[in-house]
């Protein structure tokens, strides 16, 4: 419990008190988020290294140091370098999908009419659901029989349809790009919406009078001036989606078979249903070396931090 | 072109972007309306083929089976686990915020640091937390899913009320100091008041967050302190799916994320860009 006794010391110096020398007054109030970052950032990171170079299996606790058999392990999994890829092939489509989606829903909205905040405040509220349950709404939607997708569908092919779309192979990615679209577009829509609204009017009216067409202000005017905030929801929007596992978990839980498994689900099965403890860490260990890289190059380049 | 065919153009134009609004509107809102109808359909309609599109009448059976069986419980469980990270972490994070926005403490590289917490996966952490609240007992508690939900939080909290805190006047700090008061007092009587149109925004979002959480709460959580989240999953059969119960428990959990969205229009695109925007 020293954790604890810890936590208790650092949370107890929020307490006003004239003792306490200003000088050091700055350090005082950055402890305890410190603190608790590290628990969740810097511990995870350490003990999955450690626990990655020992043999810890769900039979057996064995604790002795096992060099790199674990990561060696990692070269000749063929089932993590496809759920690593099924991440991707998921990102890939859905992000641009929402981008251009979104933008477009932007542009449509951004001009004033009747009922418009309405509009927007509906639209957007799918964003705001816990994505399990977002999830589990669309197997719903998607049911065989009972739901209305497959009616629809057959009221276009003219006769009774049943597709199956959290089992068949080639309809599960559809089913779950059509979520994660559904849930995000609206995330990117709203943030355009309002980027788009901050451009500058004279400049895009200027080059209007120029003769410039649509293409070319919004190529040289509009999106210059939206790009600082896009690619904010562009960032956001890729780690969310190479973390992907709610959306996931409620519609085919990664099946058929490992079909539609991601980096998230995979990890949650070695670690939690197979118990696989050195192995899980050093994917953990993987994922975590893997996403700094890219989330603290992206951070800088982006001058998020300034 | 004359004055009549301008706004003849601008109407049909108008209509257009009324019949685009309009399907958009039903691809982004019919799901969560089938979600809902589902909860109010007895089983004979929700199990009808081909699909019901509106119940006969509206009727709470679905809910008062969620509320008599203890599953209602959950929500509980979401509104504590919630509502008391939440707390914790906009106090730890604003006094974080403020420190990092005045003294520049720990530089861009502290500031890089805490925002790419907030953009780690997940699942890359859980395994080892999970090995350590094995070890300490702290599996499906309470405390132990507090912390880790304010810890999660942190980063956010810290990063938007950054940006608050920057809009206030210095002038105003200054002066309190030169009347004598400490800097804790400052922080206390004069920095969070300040602030408090985005501490309200803020801790909304933070709340909102650890509300909707699914995948701590699936590893951590047993029994006591199953979130509502977990608990929709619950209702997954290998063989069938107890849907009245999925849409209820859905709902229930849903329906207060509304309410509060709603209110909070104004707040909501500086709260989900992480403040890019501010609106």
């Amino acid at each position: 419990m020293t954790s604890a006794s810890h936590a208790d010391n650092s949370g107890g110096a929020h307490h006003p008190s004239r003792r306490m020398p200003d000088h050091n007054f700055r350090y005082w109030i950055i402890a305890p988020s410190v603190f608790l970052l590290l628990l969740i950032g810097l511990f995870p990171l350490i003990y999955s290294l450690v626990v990655s170079f020992q043999q810890i299996t769900m039979t057996d606790y064995d604790t002795s140091f096992a060099g790199l058999t674990n990561y060696a392990q990692l070269f000749d999994d063929a089932r993590l370098w496809q759920s690593i890829a099924h991440t991707l092939i998921i990102t890939i489509i859905a992000l641009p999908i929402e981008l251009v989606f979104g933008l477009a829903m932007a542009h449509l909205f951004l001009e004033r009419m009747p009922g418009r905040q309405i509009f927007i405040s509906l639209i957007v509220l799918p964003t705001v659901i816990s994505p399990v349950v977002a999830g589990a709404t669309w197997r719903l939607l998607f049911d065989q029989r009972y739901g209305p997708i497959n009616q629809v569908i057959g009221w276009f092919a003219g006769h009774d349809v049943i597709m199956l779309w959290n089992i068949t192979p080639h309809l599960v990615y559809p089913a779950i790009l059509i979520c994660e679209v559904w849930q995000w577009t609206p995330f990117m829509f709203l943030i355009l919406l309002a980027a788009l609204s901050n451009v500058d009017k004279s400049l895009t009216e200027a080059a209007e009078l120029d003769g410039a067409g649509f293409w070319r202000i919004f190529f040289k005017i509009v999106l210059p001036a939206i790009w600082p905030v896009m690619a904010i929801a562009i960032l956001i929007r890729g780690v969310d989606l190479f973390r992907i596992f709610d959306v996931i978990w409620a519609l085919t839980s990664g099946g058929p078979g490992t079909m539609t498994e991601t980096i998230s689900i995979y990890t949650y099965v070695q670690g939690f249903q197979q118990f696989e403890s050195s192995y899980t860490a050093a994917i953990a260990f993987l994922i975590v070396g893997l996403m700094s890289v890219i989330v603290i190059w992206a951070i800088r380049r982006m001058g998020l931090a300034k | 072109m004359t004055n009549l065919s301008v706004a003849a153009t601008r109407r049909w134009k108008l209509a257009g972007r009324y019949g685009l609004a309009s399907l958009l509107l039903v691809f982004f809102v019919f799901p969560i309306y089938w979600l809902f109808i589902i909860s109010f359909k007895t089983p004979d309609e929700i199990f009808h083929f081909p699909p019901v599109w509106y119940p006969k009448s509206l009727q709470f059976a679905n809910y008062a089976v969620l509320f008599k069986d203890g599953d209602a419980v959950s929500v509980l469980n979401s509104l504590i686990l919630a509502g008391v990270s939440t707390v914790i972490a906009m106090i730890f994070g604003t006094m974080c915020a403020y420190s990092l926005v005045r003294f520049k403490t720990g530089g861009e590289d502290f500031a890089v640091w805490v925002i790419s917490q907030r953009l780690m996966p997940p699942i890359a952490i859980i395994f080892p937390i999970f090995l350590l609240y094995v070890y300490l007992g702290w599996v499906d508690s309470y405390g132990g899913l507090i912390i880790l939900y304010t810890a999660f939080n942190l980063p956010y909290v810290i990063w938007m009320m950054r940006g608050y805190i920057e809009d206030i006047p210095l002038e105003l700090e200054e002066s309190a100091l030169v009347d004598g008061c400490s800097r804790w007092a400052v922080l206390w009587k004069v920095v969070f008041p300040m602030a408090r149109t985005g501490l309200f925004a803020t801790a909304v979002f933070t709340f909102v967050f650890a509300w909707n959480e699914f995948i701590f709460a699936l590893v951590l959580t047993r029994t006591e302190v199953v979130t509502y989240t977990v608990q929709v999953t619950h209702y997954f059969g290998g063989q069938s799916n107890f849907w009245a119960k999925i849409a209820a428990m859905s709902a229930l959990g849903t329906v207060p994320v509304f309410i509060t969205v709603s209110l909070l229009q104004r707040f909501l695109v500086r709260g989900i860009s992480m403040g890019a925007v501010k609106g």
